[in-house]
């Protein structure tokens, strides 16, 4: 039933700017395996152009009709979008229910916006485990300007900022946000803090809580000082101003050469991580840890032998050259 | 990393009547698939273009207004033009039998009428792809 | 042994002999899920104050109903729901109704005119004059009620986002057969906060949506006295898979919003409020739903009496139509449908309905066909004529397990308005998703349970006939109703006086963005033929479109 694939093939229609291509593609990368690996080499050479702006902050303050709002004002100025949106995998069933297209979907007859939900599948939390690389896609695909958005819960949310070269931060006024923000560390990464629901009578308060909470953090004179927004999505209120300080961000990156650097910092963690993530699965699955963990373990139940001996014992097996 | 089955669940027509649908997206994703719902108010247009994007393998449309007979010829046409074909069609809702006749003559794979068991509907979706996995 | 201790002795050894025989395996609560006790006894309405708790039919708190004679003195209001195709196609289904002993009319629009869409508007196509009749301007209207007396009937017109201008057609309909505003009785849904909550028929957001019910309040007690303004419906969040508690609950709380609403507007509560009434769903489970009606009519009544200051007794009555439950209707052996109907209509006229529908047998297969709607018809006949039911007033009360259900339904209400009153009220509450999510867990929660056959329908998952073949005749809508309604759409353009007609809408607008009452001005425009969406249209240019917040 379901058609298999032939890559070369894909990458072929992906250059010729086939959506269905495209979309087929970001599907194998999200499968991993050494199709998306394949995938990845087509299509890194044309990478480099793409802007990638990060949206985090907690469910239900208006990320998705926020960057709905934000693709309006950046399709004025012809700026070609990707969105990848991600939603949590169920630890329960492994499935997901994928809900942010439901605020973008005026975007639809829109060719050249491309919107791709993202379930976080075996990420802890966050952001899926092939963003980078769907991110990688859009931008080969010719798009301008990459929106992710995050789940917006958990420690993970930190990982955008290895990710994204603008780290936005959406709040909202109620149940004190900003406490939150401040204790899940948002408040090292955000380059612009978004209080959203600008009508909401506690707006400017919370607003005014964060600005003095940066104040706080030593900044050095030439550095961005991180800025905050009052927007109202839903009226879309302050939502331009917002574009522009996206903007100013990215000019301010280019013009410090920061984007270059942040470019390489996103490139070198990646490297990092992937072989990281690689060498972890490699040991998970290797025979001889099993068999020697499978002999040994008792020996630790039993009080004749301390964890940090067995790992040596473990360590001697696996060689890095 | 095995492959999920992905599923656009979307309720064309102007009617507000979303129960059914999110139930049965509750359902699909409680069975382990990945669903992308579109919420209210879909055109053919919105819906196509999306399942295109979410490259699903299947699409869900629940329709209570009457309207099936213009919504799903032309939700078919406009996948077939998009070069998705492939991707499997079912609905839900109040359509009288002899246009599901006519409905599955273009293509739509299955119509579940109320009252259907949402096992049931898990079911038809991993027996058309569980020879893959 | 009597008195006490012979009650204290008597129930030990029930309950000491109580399951000794093996009980069914069968889940024993309410279709909401509620418990309910093996046996209900004098200890469980423990303190029962008669005059406080009850009151005599027509008195305070009216727990016993809002009239003195109740049906001896007036049945309820037989008014079947019914619009398909043309507003010529309806007029004639009108006729057939009336003609076979109907009492009262009540409009189904089609979904464009529910959502404000002119029939030839792109997002119309094929949804024209398929779940009700299709109304463009007032020439539909009129068409509508051709050689029907306007005065000598009443009308219910299910319409929400758009129902000041539904109301602005029929009332100018009338104006033109010479029929005065004050002779012409009916009703108007015109009920958008359960829209946000439930049935998400909805256009503007809520505070310009609160403005034009106001408009619509204070219009009609001043011109239109017997208009019903709001029927404040929990028909609707019922059918969203609501249990019978919430459906209680959130539809008071709209009831009070609105109140609110009015008196915040300046108007005074007892000029308004006697126009309010009210449209539960008549559910399965028989003896819950009959304490919910009776609830309803004492929680109004005493927050109505002392919340909001109401003086005049037609306040704080609730008076109610009941909609038997769509949802409860199975599309296998649609003909078993006829007895749940029965079974619920009985339901709300033991709860002492003012009026009340009855759902045709093939509603899950299509529109009712004209011998389903007969049958439907002729089973509120047989309540009312065979089962000597209406004889009394309130049968059920004083029994110990509806008078203890009663109270248990008004408990449950009042620990929802506490939730409520803590989200800030009812708008705040939808903005935050409280009661979609209220009703979304619950929806599924039944669907699990029905699937886990705790909960049984005949027919769906028990008592299956394999290969069923279903033989009723079915209603089809002819395609060309759509083309025919796009015609008549353009002549209308054609025939009126365009510069007449853009006049009358710019005003509209300048009145919506200022703060004059909207109505006047919506029955210029209906009367120079503007059309429905052409009103929307200039209405969202001032009040924008609402955006449904997300809730799985």
């Amino acid at each position: 039933m379901r058609p298999g694939y032939d890559i070369p093939e894909l990458l072929e229609r992906f250059k010729k700017g086939q959506v269905s291509a495209a979309a087929r593609l970001i599907t194998i990368l999200e499968n991993g395996g050494i199709d998306a690996e394949a995938v990845l080499d087509g299509i890194f050479h044309m990478t480099s152009n793409a802007y990638r702006v990060g949206f985090t902050g907690p469910p239900g303050a208006g990320k998705s009709s926020l960057i709905f709002r934000l693709t309006k004002k950046f399709r004025e100025k012809d700026k070609k979008i990707g969105i990848i949106a991600i939603d949590p995998t169920s630890p329960f069933s492994g499935g997901a229910l994928l809900g942010d297209r439901i605020r973008m979907q005026a975007l639809s007859d829109d060719p050249e916006v491309f919107v791709r939900s993202l379930a976080s599948r075996g990420s802890l939390g966050g952001i899926s485990n092939c963003t980078d690389e769907v991110t990688d896609l859009m931008d080969a695909f010719g798009k301008d300007l990459i929106l992710i958005e995050t789940v917006g819960v958990g420690q993970s949310e930190l990982e955008i900022a290895e990710k994204a070269h603008t780290v936005v931060v959406i709040l909202v006024p109620e149940s004190g946000d900003g406490i939150q923000a401040m204790k899940a560390g948002l408040m090292e990464i955000g380059d612009i803090f978004v209080m959203n629901k600008a009508d909401h009578k506690d707006a400017e308060l919370a607003a005014m809580e964060i600005e003095d909470t940066l104040k706080l953090k030593k900044i050095a004179d030439d550095a961005w000082r991180p800025r905050v927004i009052l927007t109202s999505a839903k009226e879309d209120r302050g939502t331009g101003e917002f574009a522009g300080l996206i903007e100013e961000h990215r000019v301010y990156l280019e013009q410090s050469g920061l984007f270059l650097k942040k470019r390489r910092q996103i490139l070198f963690s990646r490297v990092k991580n992937a072989l990281m993530d690689k060498m972890e699965r490699r040991l998970r699955a290797s025979e001889s840890v099993k068999n020697i963990m499978a002999d040994r373990m008792d020996d630790v139940y039993e009080g004749r032998l301390s964890p940090f001996r067995l790992v040596h014992e473990l360590e001697k097996i696996v060689t890095i050259k | 990393m095995s492959r999920k089955i992905r599923v656009l669940v979307a309720k064309p027509g102007l009617d507000g009547h979303d129960r059914g649908a999110k139930v049965v997206a509750n359902a699909l994703k409680d069975a382990g698939m990945e669903i992308i719902y579109t919420g209210l108010h879909q055109t053919a247009e919105m819906i196509a273009e999306s399942a295109v994007q979410e490259d699903v393998d299947v699409v869900g449309l629940s329709i209570l207004s009457g309207a099936h007979m213009t919504m799903f010829p032309r939700v078919m046409d406009l996948l077939r033009e998009k070069g998705a074909e492939h991707i499997m069609v079912f609905g839900g809702g109040i359509i009288p039998e002899e246009d599901v006749e006519k409905l599955e003559k273009i293509g739509v794979s299955r119509i579940f009428g109320p009252g259907t068991d949402t096992g049931k509907i898990v079911e038809f979706i991993n027996g058309r792809f569980q020879d893959e996995d | 042994m009597s008195g006490k201790k012979g009650f204290e002795e008597g129930k030990r050894k029930y309950l000491d002999s109580f399951g000794k025989g093996g009980l069914l395996d069968v889940d024993f609560t309410t279709v909401s899920g509620a418990p309910v006790e093996n046996l209900y006894a004098s200890d469980d309405i423990e303190g029962l104050d008669y005059m406080d708790e009850l009151g005599f039919p027509g008195q305070y708190p009216y727990t016993r109903g809002v009239y003195p004679s109740m049906y001896r003195g007036r049945l309820w209001t037989m008014r079947q729901f019914a619009g398909f195709g043309t507003a010529h196609d309806t007029n004639r289904r009108y006729h057939y109704l009336l003609d076979h002993g109907q009492t009262g009319l009540s409009v189904a629009f089609d979904m464009p005119t529910i959502m404000g869409y002119d029939s030839d508007h792109k997002r119309s196509e094929g949804e024209v004059g398929r779940c009700g009749v299709a109304i463009d301007s007032l020439r539909d209207m009129e068409t509508l009620f051709d050689r029907i007396d306007l005065a000598g009937i009443t009308t219910s017109m299910t319409i929400n986002a758009p129902a000041s201008i539904l109301l602005a057609f029929y009332l100018s309909a009338g104006e033109k057969k010479g029929t005065s505003f004050e002779k012409m009785g009916g009703t108007i849904q015109n009920d958008i906060l359960k829209e946000y909550i439930a049935q998400k028929s909805w256009i503007f957001p809520p505070e310009p949506s609160l403005r034009i019910i106001t408009d619509i309040l204070g219009f009609c007690s001043d011109h239109v006295p017997k208009w019903n303004t709001i029927s404040i419906s929990g028909y609707h969040i019922r059918e969203a898979g609501s249990t019978a508690a919430q459906e209680l609950a959130f539809t008071l709380a709209d009831g009070f919003a609105y109140v609110e609403a009015g008196i915040a507007a300046g108007l005074d509560v007892d000029k308004f409020a006697p126009r309010l009434s009210f449209f539960f769903n008549a559910h399965l489970d028989f003896f819950e739903e009959i304490a919910k009606y009776r609830a309803a009519r004492r929680i109004w009544a005493k927050r109505m009496k002392e919340k909001y200051g109401a003086k005049d007794e037609k306040s704080m009555l609730l008076r109610f139509h009941t909609q038997t439950a769509g949802c409860t209707l199975t599309a296998q052996q649609p003909e078993n449908n006829i007895v749940r109907t029965a079974f619920q209509a009985m339901s709300a006229v033991l709860g002492g309905t003012q009026s009340l529908h009855t759902n045709s047998m093939d509603e899950t297969l299509a529109l009712p066909s004209e011998k389903a709607v007969r049958i439907a018809l002729r089973t509120q006949q047989m309540i009312a004529e065979e089962t000597g039911v209406i004889n009394t007033a309130d049968p059920l009360a004083g029994s110990y397990f509806v008078e203890a259900k009663t109270r248990e339904m008004e408990a449950k209400a009042e620990e929802y308005f506490s939730r409520i009153d803590e989200l800030g009220g009812v708008v705040k509450a939808i903005e935050q998703g409280f009661f979609q999510m209220e009703i979304g867990r619950a929806a599924y929660a039944y669907q699990k349970a029905v699937e886990a056959k705790k909960k049984i329908i005949i027919g769906v998952n028990a008592l299956m006939v394999e290969g069923e073949e279903i033989d009723i005749p079915l209603l089809r809508i002819d395609p060309e109703v759509e083309n025919q309604q796009v015609k008549a759409i353009r002549d209308i353009r054609a025939e009126r006086d365009n510069d007449k007609a853009a006049r009358e809408l710019e005003r509209l607008g300048t009145a919506a963005a200022g703060g004059d009452n909207l109505m006047p001005v919506m029955l210029d425009c209906a009367r120079v033929y503007c059309t429905e969406g052409e009103i929307i249209e200039e209405l969202k240019k001032v009040f924008g479109e609402y955006e449904e917040p997300i809730f799985l």
